[in-house]
């Protein structure tokens, strides 16, 4: 909002808002700046997958069968004589996508819930966080396994499933920022100024609930890939040909005596990326806690 | 100078000798405090005095081994007690002092018992820890020392938990844990900071009368030199990690040398407006206004059947405790609580009943300055964006044109135009309450609820910020209803006076009489608990 | 108290009668039954077994009687193996699961507990750091690759226990329990520390500290119990997921539990099984988690009079 009236003062200081404050607080963690990085690298690589895998996905070598890593193959081969590394590559797109998606369906319905019994409060409000509360009680792994069995492994319904599972803590946290926000007294401001419940969502609630929301949708996305690697280790979630890390483990701990690479590198894969994924939320935790900056 | 000469045998409880304390942490060194020296003599009252952020505390704490350290650092000095350095002791014999020797009382009651753990769970322990005493023993002890502070029917009482007891109660508790090893030196943080002006009053009067019963010295620290007027005999003035004074009461209050000191003396709220404002047309009235809350089956009456009129371009000030329902009442007028039943008049329209449109007019005439400088600004909106957002939303400015607006404003309520993209954060407490201030005046509102404005401010700045709602409030023509606890700060600033308690007007009147010819029990309960009495006796 | 209690039981069953609805048409209108996997039955055997079962009745009529048979405790006859009934699988697969759940509890309380009060006492030093390091990394370690990672180590490379089976060998219950109980004892870890450190930081630890009590005085007589209740509240929880995450580690072990019960049945489509078990399963959970909560508000002496007012 530069205006030039505002341009006339010459020696306005530039403020420094609470967003660049967490940046620099962020950056200064070294084990959240490594696991975003690191990230960033996986993501880049899933995207680029198609065109950088040093091999074809289908492409088999029966002949030369499991090999141990060797200099045509950085990762080794599994049993078909599939390149390792190619297989971790594109499984990577799968586990990763799941990962994103399902959590941007959880972040979507769990934001805009709780959003909206937060504000609404009372009645409304009790109504809906019953029916989480209820949801909340529901042995929901298993359902799960109950969804993928009865309507067959479709991909998208995985998704949603787990998705659906996760949105219920989103919720619950988003109502209990927009519960206490609702109370601080800017809002009151906010109100007595005359403005619309629509702006004070917008310009007083939002930008203020915004951090722990990050922080959390950080730390949804391991936990959704890892109900994902659980489905698919128990062969109930992504089918072949697809592949995906926890498809790929679960290869692996079948002959983990005779081929523990086959293992180890999914299982490396995986593991980083969800120690990035953490060491990130928890840096993002530090970096964004209002709270903390203020002493 | 004088105290810095060694402790003579029994006179002193606690001598203090050029203690420096610092802070080290990534950002650097701070020095929190700075070569202090003081005394405690047995049976009298040492005050600490300093604003937040003055050392006060940290003092008193590094002398028990209370601070953290690190981060805390002890770089010199001497501490005597009992003829031996509390400095230099290990964490061991130190353990053994405190709570023996040396007890604590501290600022808040509410927060200061575990919440876990029965009243007389927590009161025997400093007994059975440092004393071979039975349980039993340890219990009858505890017993008479909660009759002793004004429990009534300890027995029934002592197996309570903490949130069972009012926060005076549990201030009491505190003494009485305080007191139940018979210690020779009292350390009192705050210990009526958190309280009610009435409970405060109670409270100080218990300490002195136990303390002077036992002989215990007591080192008070406290940021209000008027609570300390009545009960201090020596008062050390502390600024920035330094001592800039120390004498004994009298000389501060009557011929303080240090300039500082001077401004925290006139910072005590003291005397009255000039001249009174005769009474002129209401610009609102309220009729009978009920708010109450659902908890549960039963319905709390925070404000019950309350009337009166604010008179056009008067201050109103509306006095009582915590629980009388005098923030409620301005929230109903505002709108921005539901109220119960009652009317709210403003410029002859019962704004009850207003909606949308009309209601979004209403609020451009009337508005609000909280009590919480820190709660009460969008921490994610600059100063700019925050003034300019009411101007914007009114259509009182375009965005071309906020800009000057916005800055007359930060002008109008003393913030330096530099300033204008900081974030609340970047800010001091004060400085916040003038941007809040300033987005209240934005719209230049007819009527203006200040609720508590000052009471989350240090004393100077207390002085400060009346000041300017005083000057801004004839500049602007504004009708101010000035909700608070504090009947000094009050007096200050309205021409009449409405006392609230639980939920209703026990009485109406000009700020004089009010103060002159109380009327009403609660009210003449209420002076009297004034801190500093014996100040304003003193002034007249 | 009995009131909360009671009404939290009340609480209950509409989410258990929601769980045994949404789990019985779930099932039953999934493509596929239960028969269709079997080659080539003929369509009169097909039909003797769904009048068997009692399939060929409308699909109301079926739920009512489900009903009827699980208000009496009986959830059924196994479809897939014949003369068994479910409650029989059950009452074959759950102790093992439940033991196998009750020693990754205990993992997780005992090193999860203790890590998280010990990095809390010295907040940001290496005592801190390392204790979190190793939760961070039984967070992120899944069981599905901790466990066949541990049976590489301590099974093929050190042949120090074995790797499958419960209760046939001496010492095989060991690694299945601290498979599942590694990810929730990092989880307490962290839960316990940050409890801690909050209680730590409230002025009545400083007023402990004021009367002289050592440190672990401070610590196990004030602090101890408001910092776990957030452990205690999550008790509820992490049995259900214990429960949950027990069927990875019975496949990875082979343990004869539940889990690997249920997922079987999820593969044949053993309509019973599947319905027999979710039920049981969502029961006990909601039991727990009831449990949880009642302990936890126990804990709190303010909640508890609330109680007790109520």
């Amino acid at each position: 909002m530069t205006t030039p009236a505002l341009t006339d003062i010459a020696q306005a200081e530039q403020g420094t808002s609470l967003w660049q404050d967490a940046w620099l607080r962020l950056r200064r963690n070294r084990l959240a700046v490594c696991g975003l990085a690191v990230l960033v690298c996986f993501i880049l690589i899933a995207l680029l997958t198609p065109w950088i895998a040093p091999y074809g996905y289908a492409q088999q070598n029966l002949e030369l069968g499991a090999a141990p890593p060797s200099a045509a193959h950085w990762l080794g081969t599994d049993i078909f004589g599939r390149d390792l590394l190619t297989q971790i590559m594109f499984g990577g797109r799968i586990s990763l996508a799941v990962g994103f998606i399902a959590t941007a369906v959880a972040l979507l319905i769990g934001v805009t819930w709780g959003a909206i019994a937060g504000y609404a409060g009372g009645r409304v409000d009790a109504v809906m966080m019953r029916l989480v509360d209820i949801l909340y009680a529901l042995p929901f792994m298993i359902f799960i396994v109950l969804l993928m069995v009865v309507f067959g492994r479709n991909m998208l319904l995985l998704f949603l499933a787990i998705g659906a599972v996760e949105w219920l803590t989103m919720a619950r946290i988003m109502r209990a920022q927009v519960q206490a926000l609702r109370q601080q007294e800017f809002v009151e401001a906010a109100i007595s100024l005359g403005l619309s419940p629509a702006a004070i969502i917008r310009r007083h609630l939002i930008p203020n609930a915004l951090g722990p929301i990050i922080v959390y949708t950080t730390l949804t996305i391991p936990s959704v890939m890892l109900l994902e690697a659980f489905l698919s280790f128990l062969g109930l979630g992504v089918q072949p040909p697809q592949t995906s890390w926890g498809l790929l483990i679960s290869y692996g701990a079948e002959t983990l005596e005779e081929y523990p690479w086959l293992l180890l590198y999914p299982g490396l894969a995986l593991t980083l990326t969800l120690f990035s994924l953490n060491f990130l939320g928890d840096g993002l935790r530090d970096a964004l806690d209002v709270r903390g900056a203020r002493d | 100078m004088r105290w810095t000469c060694a402790a003579r045998g029994t006179d002193r409880v606690l001598t203090v000798e050029h203690l420096s304390v610092s802070f080290v942490t990534r950002m650097g060194t701070t020095r929190a405090v700075d070569d202090i020296s003081f005394t405690v003599q047995p049976g009298k009252i040492t005050a600490i005095i300093g604003e937040s952020g003055s050392g006060k505390s940290v003092a008193c704490y590094s002398l028990l081994g209370l601070i953290p350290q690190p981060p805390g650092r002890i770089d010199g000095g001497r501490a005597l007690f009992q003829g031996r350095d509390l400095l230099q002791l290990s964490a061991t014999e130190l353990r053994k002092i405190r709570g023996r020797d040396i007890a604590m009382v501290f600022q808040d009651p509410m927060t200061c018992l575990n919440p876990y753990m029965t009243v007389g769970k927590q009161l025997m322990e400093p007994l059975l820890y440092h004393k071979k005493v039975s349980r039993a023993q340890a219990r009858k002890r505890a017993l008479e020392l909660l009759e002793e502070v004004g429990i009534r029917e300890p027995a029934s009482t002592i197996d309570n938990y903490p949130h069972q007891f009012s926060g005076g109660m549990r201030q009491r508790v505190m003494i009485a844990m305080a007191l139940i090893n018979e210690p020779k030196l009292l350390i009192a943080d705050e210990p009526t900071t958190a309280l009610d002006v009435t409970i405060q009053a109670q409270i100080l009067d218990l300490l002195a009368s136990i303390q002077k019963k036992r002989a215990i010295g007591v080192l008070f620290v406290s940021h209000d030199l008027a609570v300390v007027a009545d009960i201090a005999d020596q008062i050390v003035v502390m600024q920035a990690g330094r001592i800039v004074e120390t004498g004994n009461r009298d000389d501060i209050f009557r011929n303080a040398q240090h300039p500082y000191t001077r401004k925290l003396l006139q910072a005590i709220p003291r005397g009255g407006k000039a001249e009174e404002l005769p009474a002129s047309e209401a610009l609102v009235e309220v009729r009978n206004l009920c708010t109450w809350f659902d908890q549960g089956a039963e319905a709390v009456k925070a404000v019950n059947d309350v009337s009166f009129d604010i008179h056009r371009g008067e201050v109103l000030g509306l006095v009582g405790e915590s629980g009388s329902g005098k923030s409620t009442i301005g929230r109903s007028i505002l709108r921005l609580l539901p109220i119960t039943a009652g009317q709210v008049i403003f410029g002859g329209t019962d704004v009850t009943a207003l909606a949308g449109r009309e209601l979004k007019n209403l609020r451009r005439k009337m508005q609000i300055i909280f009590q919480d400088p820190f709660a009460s600004l969008n921490p994610r909106m600059t100063v700019y964006d925050a003034l300019a957002e009411p101007l914007l939303l009114h259509g009182i400015e375009s965005r071309s044109t906020v800009a000057a607006s916005v800055l007359r404003l930060m002008d109008d309520v003393g913030l330096a135009r530099t300033y204008v993209r900081k974030y609340p954060h970047e800010f001091s407490g004060g400085q916040r309450q003038r941007i809040a201030i300033g987005r209240a005046l934005a719209t230049r509102p007819e009527f203006v609820v200040a609720d508590e404005p000052v009471s989350a401010l240090d004393v100077t700045i207390q002085a400060q910020i009346l000041e300017l709602l005083r000057e801004l409030g004839r500049e602007y023509g504004l009708t101010l209803l000035f909700i608070s606890h504090d009947l000094a700060v009050v007096r200050q600033l309205a021409d009449r006076i409405v006392v609230l308690h639980q939920g209703k007007v026990v009485e109406q009147a000009r700020t004089r009489d009010l103060f002159e010819r109380p009327q009403h029990a609660y009210t003449r309960q209420l002076l009297e608990s004034i801190p500093g009495r014996s100040l304003l006796a003193m002034d007249a | 108290m009995w009131r909360f209690v009671g009404s939290r039981l009340l609480q209950a069953i509409p989410v258990l009668l929601v769980v045994i609805t949404v789990t019985f048409f779930l099932v039953r209108v999934a493509p596929g039954g239960p028969f269709a996997s079997e080659k080539a039955v003929i369509p009169e055997v097909k039909a003797a077994l769904e009048a068997q079962y009692g399939l060929n009745l409308p699909l109301y009529q079926q739920y009512t009687a489900y009903l009827g048979d699980l208000s009496r405790g009986d959830l059924g006859p196994s479809f897939k193996y014949p003369g068994r009934s479910v409650n029989e699988l059950i009452a074959a697969g759950f102790p093992v699961t439940a033991e196998l759940a009750l020693y990754a509890l205990l993992v997780a309380l005992g090193i999860g507990g203790i890590a998280g009060v010990v990095a809390a006492l010295r907040p940001n030093t290496a005592q801190d750091y390392i204790s979190m390091s190793a939760a961070m990394i039984g967070i992120c370690m899944p069981s599905l690759l901790l466990g066949p990672l541990l049976i590489l180590i301590f099974g093929v490379y050190l042949e120090w226990l074995p790797v499958s089976g419960w209760g046939d060998i001496p010492g095989d219950k060991i690694l299945p329990s601290i498979t599942l109980g590694s990810a929730y004892a990092a989880y307490i870890a962290r839960l316990s520390r940050a409890g801690m450190l909050e209680v730590m930081s409230q002025d009545y630890i400083r007023t402990a500290r004021a009367k002289g009590l050592p440190e672990w005085q401070v610590v196990v007589r004030h602090a101890l119990r408001g910092g776990m209740i957030p452990v205690v509240a999550f008790l509820g929880p992490a049995f259900a997921g214990l429960l949950s995450g027990s069927f990875v580690v019975e496949t990875i072990f082979q343990i004869p539990g539940l889990g690997r019960f249920y997922v079987q049945a999820a593969f044949n489509r053993d309509y019973t099984m599947i319905l027999g078990s979710t039920v049981f399963l969502a029961v006990l959970i909601v039991l727990f988690n009831l449990l949880s909560d009642i302990i936890a508000a126990w804990m709190n002496p303010r909640l508890r009079s609330q109680f007790g007012e109520h």
